[in-house]
């Protein structure tokens, strides 16, 4: 799917009305995505860069197996601590000057935040790319109590202008070619026409600039929360996130209650691997460590830090010691890029904040396991993304487990079926053999008449014709 | 602590009493609630990850083998920062040429000035911010156009101003060879946005400024500034850039696009 | 022909469809090992490995047939398959899908004993030349389970490097999933022909003759595909290849 309309459920802020709603809807567009196949052919070519970039900084690492294992050993140690480390790293973060406001779901935040703003008489609001914000939908909260929200992140402000939300997580409009920029530009803000990526750039650098100077209050995100100093840590290329939280005079950043690490030094694995499993470079612009509001003696920076520590249903994941370690992703977006899914239905087709891989693992946990498990069911396994993760997440596996808790919990009643009556017939082998005769028998009859599920395959595949005689048959007789 | 009007009842005292936060937010409760419900889920162990006795000094026991490492321990599986002060520059030198910063090697103060005056001029600049520190002053005489303090004592942070500068110049903490990143912090380079919203970023260093890894410099912050962090700690790794739109690399997003390193001794 | 290994007990591990739709590819596994002087038995009563129930989540269901496969191959020599997904399911799941249940000791105990026909030859057998001849330009698709969780990348490669005649070639998606994931192929039928329609077309620009593979469902898919679209070439398993023997379409 290309764009979410009005009313789809990657917009939704409540959950879907009808169960099946958002299975059918990520069926609907995984059909036209996958129709469109310059879309498609557009998507590779922006991801193909990025296998040769990372790949070259892969091999400036001694060993990055290792350096794989270092950096899920840290996320491990901080998650499985965290009811020592989480109140450590607020206990220090508050030390310095920080305010921290505990958000148990989407909704707490969003009344944090827009009180915070009303208790600051704030007007103008600056933000940098923030995943978090986007699963509490923040953004549509604020303009409807009547706050301008400018997304300052050159494709975060293009997806703003669209009226999306972002494509993927680290390249928010990574589908939307040049031309269709261009004409936005010269839409919204009155631009003249170019093709030149660095002109359009510059058009956003511009606009972006009255607005840092201008905006009362900045809002982040946050890649890391350092329980040892207290410090909270960004990462981001273009230089918009450190002036949203240098120039306005009160920051609030936002941030999901997984993102701690035990000590600073462990940032000197993450923050490089960040970089190059999430876009193929050795370390990201700016990564900067905020430790509370401006400091006496300091010329600049905000007059108030804000940190809004959001729940939203992590503690449920946290609870569950199989699937726990995904909480321990740093958002680095190396599973959407290698994804031959995601490559092939791209960001909106998942409908939901958190898109690709793991996207499909904790979204049935962050809103409801019988709504969402398909997305656990749209992959074919193939483990691509648990090769490209840096902290080791198990992601395919996490898919499989979903897929059995869903079975458990809510059984497909045909398929339960189906699979009971293949387990009989597996358990003897003179039916089995039976069946299979009796399969390829009629097979040319199956692929004329076309039912289900046969009708799926046939529909843009061929069956080979069935051989005369089954393995077992053949080699009964060569004997 | 800072304090404002606006900010009395979002004192950091705000979860030890029982005064309700921003919109009537139950600010203890919910802090409660939260850390009981981590509590509660981390009954249950996890078993460490994969892997997890490759890294060096893991144990069985599942217990963090971070927390044993000595935070200085060599991690010869990241990327070489250099194991002698010269091997470090060379890394540091090329790794500034790859991410498109300008990086000059020159044997003293009066040279800084000179290629600082060659920059400004072939910039054609009309005015260059700066802050207070011995290296910045030094090298301030070889600026030929106009300049402004942006930490005069007494004075309000005046961010018009500071938009309207060509370049920022500022000292740094530490350069680091392994990523060619610069660290500056709010306390000792001018605050935040000195070094991040005029176009062009200067930095003057000393050659001993230069560490080897990242883990070098994350030590150093600790050392250097243990009881008291700056409110604000930056590695700056080459100019500002986006590949947002059709993932072609263009310089100079929102932050500085163009890097200036000018390095002493 | 090299001859490493003493003669062994193989006991052949012949996936469902492989017994019902493709018999030539365990008939050539059965060639090449006699060929290098091996006893290989066929346990008539195997029938599936449980893969379908187990990667739609209905463990339940999926233990019942691997309960059977357990009995069937009890005792057994060395358990070789000429397939990825499958040999993974019997060394990587079956472990998994028994942990903590009486059946585990049982379950180890097979996995250990259990491997893909390429890395049989290879690592077991230590043989890489099987006296084969295939005077064709070929491409090789690695198969996700052989690849990812058996490990089995290297060794199909040499195996093939060995054949004379054959002349070897690495496409730009080897490593990319075809689309077929089981039931995936039916439950999401848009996405995995569009998976298909990449690999394909990535194999397709090699100007091979033959695409080969050790996963007869992943040649299921992409021969559906390519068929279905009157595009050449074709898919042969790596097996009838080293054979020597040519399945044509």
């Amino acid at each position: 799917m290309i764009a979410p309309t009005p009313g789809h459920p990657a917009l939704a802020s409540q959950a879907a009305t009808d169960p099946r709603l958002a299975k059918k809807q990520f069926l609907r567009d995984a059909a036209e995505s996958v129709r469109d196949t310059g879309h498609r052919a557009f998507v590779r070519k922006a991801l193909g860069g990025y296998y040769t970039n990372r790949d070259a900084q892969k091999s400036r690492y001694g060993d990055w197996e290792q350096a794989r294992d270092a950096a899920s050993l840290a996320k491990w140690s901080a998650v499985n601590h965290l009811d020592e480390m989480l109140p450590r790293f607020v206990a220090n973060f508050e030390a310095q000057g920080g305010v921290v406001h505990w958000a148990r779901n989407a909704d707490e935040a969003r009344t944090i935040i827009l009180a915070l703003l009303r208790d600051a008489e704030a007007r103008a609001v600056i933000k940098s790319k923030c995943m978090t914000s986007e699963e509490i939908h923040l953004n549509q909260a604020l303009e409807a109590d009547g706050y301008g929200v400018v997304e300052s992140d050159l494709g975060e402000f293009i997806q703003q202008l669209r009226g999306e939300p972002p494509y993927h997580f680290v390249f928010p409009c990574m589908h939307v070619r040049r031309d269709e920029i261009s004409d936005l530009f010269e839409q919204h803000l009155g631009t003249a026409p170019t093709d030149s990526p660095e002109e359009l750039t510059m058009i956003a650098r511009r606009h972006m600039r009255r607005l840092y100077v201008e905006a009362d209050v900045g809002v982040t995100g946050a890649n890391f929360l350092v329980a040892e100093t207290g410090q909270i840590s960004i990462t981001e290329n273009e230089g918009n996130a450190r002036l949203t939280a240098a120039l306005p005079r009160i920051h609030i950043a936002i941030s999901g209650i997984e993102k701690v690490v035990e000590r600073l030094d462990d940032l000197a694995v993450l923050l490089p691997m960040l970089a190059t499993a999430g876009a193929g470079q050795q370390m990201t612009c700016y990564n900067t460590l905020y430790a509370g509001p401006k400091r006496a003696g300091e010329c600049d920076g905000p007059e108030e830090m804000h940190l809004v520590l959001l729940d939203n249903a992590r503690t449920a994941i946290l609870a569950d010691p199989e699937q726990r370690d995904s909480l321990h992703c740093i958002r680095c977006g190396a599973c959407l890029n290698v994804c031959p899914i995601f490559k092939n239905v791209g960001g909106f087709t998942y409908g939901t904040t958190y898109q690709g891989p793991i996207g499909s693992v904790i979204t049935p946990h962050l809103r409801g396991l019988a709504d969402w498990n398909h997305l656990s069911g749209a992959s074919s396994l193939c483990g691509a993304c648990t090769d490209a993760c840096p902290v080791r997440i198990d992601i395919h596996t996490h898919l499989l487990h979903n897929r059995r808790n869903a079975a458990r919990t809510s059984p497909g009643r045909l398929e339960k079926l189906g699979h009971r009556f293949f387990g009989l017939v597996a358990r003897r082998p003179w039916l089995f053999a039976l069946g299979g005769w009796l399969f390829r028998r009629t097979l040319p009859l199956a692929k004329a008449l076309r039912p289900p599920p046969l009708s799926a395959w046939l529909a843009t595949r061929d069956l080979p014709p069935a051989p005369q005689e089954s393995f077992r048959a053949a080699w009964k007789r060569r004997r | 602590m800072s304090a404002s009007k606006n900010a009395q009842t979002n004192t950091p005292t705000n979860t030890k009493t029982n005064a309700l936060g921003p919109g009537g937010h139950d600010n203890a409760a919910a802090r409660r609630d939260i850390l009981a419900r981590i509590s509660e889920a981390l009954r249950l162990p996890a078993p460490p990850p994969h892997g997890g006795g490759h890294a060096a000094g893991a144990d069985a026991g599942g217990r963090s083998a971070l927390a044993i490492l000595p935070v200085e321990a060599a991690r010869p599986f990241l990327p070489d920062g250099g194991d002698s002060p010269d091997a470090s520059l060379a890394i540091l030198a090329a790794n500034l040429e790859k991410l498109r910063a300008v990086f000059f090697r020159v044997p003293d103060l009066s040279a800084a000035a000179d290629c600082l005056f060659a920059q400004a001029r072939e910039r054609d600049w009309q005015r260059v911010a700066w802050h207070a520190h011995p290296l910045v002053e030094s090298v301030l005489a070889g600026v030929p156009c106009s300049t402004h303090r942006v930490d005069v004592p007494g004075e309000a942070f005046d961010k018009d101003a500071l938009e309207a500068c060509d370049a920022g110049l500022t000292a740094c903490e530490c350069l680091v060879a392994q990523t060619g990143s610069i660290l500056v912090s709010s306390e000792t380079c001018g605050g935040r946005a000195l070094s991040i919203l005029p176009h062009a970023h200067v930095v003057i260093a000393m050659a001993e400024q230069v560490v080897p890894t990242l883990a070098d410099a994350l030590a150093s912050i600790r050392s250097e500034h243990d009881g008291q962090l700056p409110s604000m700690l930056s590695f700056i790794t080459g100019p500002s850039r986006t590949g947002d739109i059709e993932r072609i690399l263009v310089l100079g997003a929102h932050g500085p696009k163009e890097l200036i390193v000018i390095l002493v001794g | 022909m090299s001859r490493f290994a003493a003669s062994m007990n193989v006991s052949l591990f012949i996936p469902c469809f492989v017994d019902q739709l493709a018999p030539r590819v365990g008939l050539a596994v059965a060639t090449v090992l006699e060929r290098l002087g091996h006893t290989v038995e066929f346990r008539p009563a195997q029938t599936c490995c449980g893969q379908p129930a187990f990667n739609s989540g209905y463990w339940d269901e999926a233990r019942t047939v691997a309960r059977h496969a357990l009995d069937v191959f009890a005792g057994a020599g060395a358990v070789v398959g000429p397939s990825g997904s499958c040999v993974a399911m019997l060394r990587v799941f079956y472990p998994q899908l028994f942990a903590g249940m009486p059946e585990e000791t049982a379950a180890l105990d097979l996995a250990g004993r259990t491997f893909e026909f390429s890395e049989f030859l290879v690592k077991k057998l230590g043989v890489t030349d099987v006296g084969a001849r295939f005077p064709h330009r070929v491409t090789y698709h690695d198969g996700c389970h052989g690849l990812r969780e058996l490990r089995v990348r290297d060794e199909p490669r040499a195996l093939l490097r060995a054949v004379r005649d054959l002349e070897l070639v690495e496409c730009d998606e080897a490593e990319s999933c075809c689309g077929f994931g089981g039931l995936f192929a039916v439950k999401f039928p848009m996405v995995s022909t569009a998976m298909a329609e990449v690999k394909a077309g990535s194999l397709a620009r090699t100007e091979c003759d033959y695409i080969v593979s050790s996963d007869p469902s992943c040649q299921l898919q992409l021969d559906g595909w390519l068929s279905k679209n009157d595009k050449r070439p074709r898919t042969i398993h790596l097996a009838e290849v080293l054979a020597g023997t040519e399945g044509f379409r």
